[in-house]
C-alpha cells in the first residue's frame, strides 16, 4: 500500500532520522533537487547510512537519484542499491531509452550483488513535455518499472506556463499519465501540492487526483500526509461493499450460479477486481474483517 | 592512503555533526558535544572505528556534535575522510 510518499531532503539528518514517524506510507530520500552539487557526496553517504542503520519502521524507501545526464547517477546507484530500496526514482525521464539506460546499470549492480534482476524497481519521474508525450513508452519500457510519477513544477516550467492551485495547466498531463500507467499496468502517482499552509487546498487537490485514477500522491510537507492517506484510503462503506461482493461471489459459486447480482446490480469482473483491491488495502490498514464461512 | 588536505563535512544544525579533518601524526581527536558526558566515549570509539575502516592512521580531527545519531556521525566522518583523501 502506497497512498502517500513524503519527500525528505537527503542531506538533512533531522528529517531523515524522523521521517519514519511522520505517517507516510513511503519516504522519498532525495539526492537530486534538494541537494546542492557540492554536497552530493555527503547526502549519498548520509542516506546510505540512514538506510543501513536506522529502523525505518514500516515505511517503504524510495530514493530519488540524480538524472542520467549528470555525473552523479551511477555513484548514487552504487551507494544506494546495496541497501535495497524498494524503488529508485529516476528524474527527468523523457523517453524509453532513458529507462533502458538506467535499467541496464541497475541490472549490472544487481549482478554484482548476486541479486535477481528487478530486485529494486524503478519509478520514472515524468516532468517534461517530452516525458508526458512518451508516458506509455516510459511506463512499458522495462519490467523494472513499477510506477510512474508526475512532477508538475518542472513540467510547467517546460510548458512555459504558471503553476496554479487549480491545476488547469496540468490537467492534460495528469490524465495522460493515468491512462499511460493503467495501459502499462503500473501504478501512478500525482505531483505534490506545494502550498504547505493550505489545508483545504491539499484535500481538494488529492480528491481530484484520486477521481482521475491516481494510485496516490507525493508530498513535500508532513502536514499533507494525513489528508493524502485519508483521501486515498477506501471508506468504510467501500470496505463493507467489497466484502459483500466477495460473499455474493462465494455464495453464487456454492450454488452453481453463473450470473450474480448484488442490490440489483450485476457483479462482473471489474467490480470483483476492485473489491479485491479494496479488501487488500483494508487488511493492510488493519481494518479488514475476519470472514467466517462456517 | 592518508589524509592529504584539510576537509570538512556536516553542519552545526540540530541532529547533525560537523567534522573537520586535516593531515596529522597518529590520530588526534578533539570532540565538542552537547552529550559529551553521556556519549563522549562512544562517539570517539565510533569515529576511530570509521577511520580504521577507511585505513586512516594519521589525521587530526575536530568534531562538533549537535546530538547526531551514530549513522549520521558515521556518514559525516566517511565524507570528511573521502574529501580529505582528495577522492
Amino acid at each position: 500500500m502506497r497512498r502517500s510518499m513524503l519527500f525528505i531532503p537527503g542531506n538533512t539528518p533531522n528529517l531523515l532520522i524522523n521521517g519514519a514517524y511522520l505517517g507516510a506510507d513511503a519516504l522519498i530520500f532525495d539526492l537530486e533537487d534538494a541537494v546542492s552539487p557540492d554536497e552530493k557526496d555527503s547526502a549519498r553517504n548520509l542516506v546510505r547510512n540512514t538506510m543501513k542503520y536506522m529502523d525505518l519502521r514500516r515505511c517503504e524507501v524510495i530514493v530519488r537519484i540524480n538524472s542520467i545526464d549528470t555525473d552523479y547517477w551511477k555513484k548514487d546507484l552504487d551507494a544506494i542499491m546495496p541497501q535495497k530500496p524498494a524503488l529508485i526514482m529516476l528524474p527527468k525521464s523523457g523517453c524509453a531509452q532513458d529507462i533502458l539506460t538506467a535499467d541496464a546499470y541497475m541490472t549490472e549492480v544487481e549482478e554484482r550483488l548476486g541479486w535477481e534482476k528487478n530486485t529494486v524497481r524503478l519509478m520514472p519521474l515524468i516532468e517534461t513535455a517530452l516525458g508526458v508525450e512518451n508516458a506509455f513508452a516510459i511506463a512499458s519500457a522495462s519490467s523494472r518499472v513499477a510506477a510512474i510519477f508526475l512532477g508538475a513544477e518542472d513540467l510547467t516550467a517546460d510548458l512555459r506556463c504558471k503553476r496554479t492551485k487549480g491545476g488547469n495547466e496540468i490537467a492534460y498531463a495528469r490524465s495522460r499519465m493515468v491512462v499511460a500507467a493503467r495501459a502499462a499496468n503500473v501504478d501512478v502517482y500525482d505531483t505534490p501540492f506545494t502550498d504547505v499552509n493550505d489545508d483545504e487546498g491539499i484535500r481538494v487537490d488529492a480528491e481530484y487526483a484520486k477521481s482521475l485514477g491516481f494510485t496516490g500522491k507525493a508530498s513535500i510537507s508532513p502536514r499533507h500526509v494525513g489528508v493524502i492517506n485519508e483521501v486515498f484510503s477506501p471508506s468504510q462503506k467501500d470496505i463493507d461493499y467489497a466484502y459483500e461482493v466477495m460473499e455474493a461471489i462465494r455464495l453464487a459459486h456454492e450454488q452453481g450460479r453463473g450470473a450474480i447480482a448484488l442490490h440489483g446490480k450485476m457483479i462482473d469482473a471489474p467490480i470483483v477486481a476492485r473489491a479485491q483491491q479494496t479488501i487488500a488495502m483494508a487488511e493492510e490498514m488493519g481494518v479488514g474483517k475476519v470472514v467466517d464461512h462456517e | 592512503m592518508d589524509i592529504i588536505k584539510k576537509a570538512s563535512a556536516g553542519t552545526l544544525e540540530s541532529s547533525d555533526v560537523y567534522v573537520e579533518i586535516e593531515p596529522g601524526q597518529g590520530i588526534q581527536l578533539e570532540l565538542e558535544s552537547v552529550v559529551e558526558q553521556q556519549f563522549g566515549d562512544s562517539i570517539r570509539a565510533l569515529v576511530q572505528e570509521v577511520l580504521a575502516e577507511y585505513g586512516v592512521e594519521n589525521a587530526r580531527l575536530h568534531i562538533a556534535d549537535r546530538g547526531a545519531l551514530d549513522c549520521v556521525i558515521r556518514a559525516r566522518v566517511e565524507t570528511a575522510v573521502a574529501r580529505g583523501k582528495g577522492e
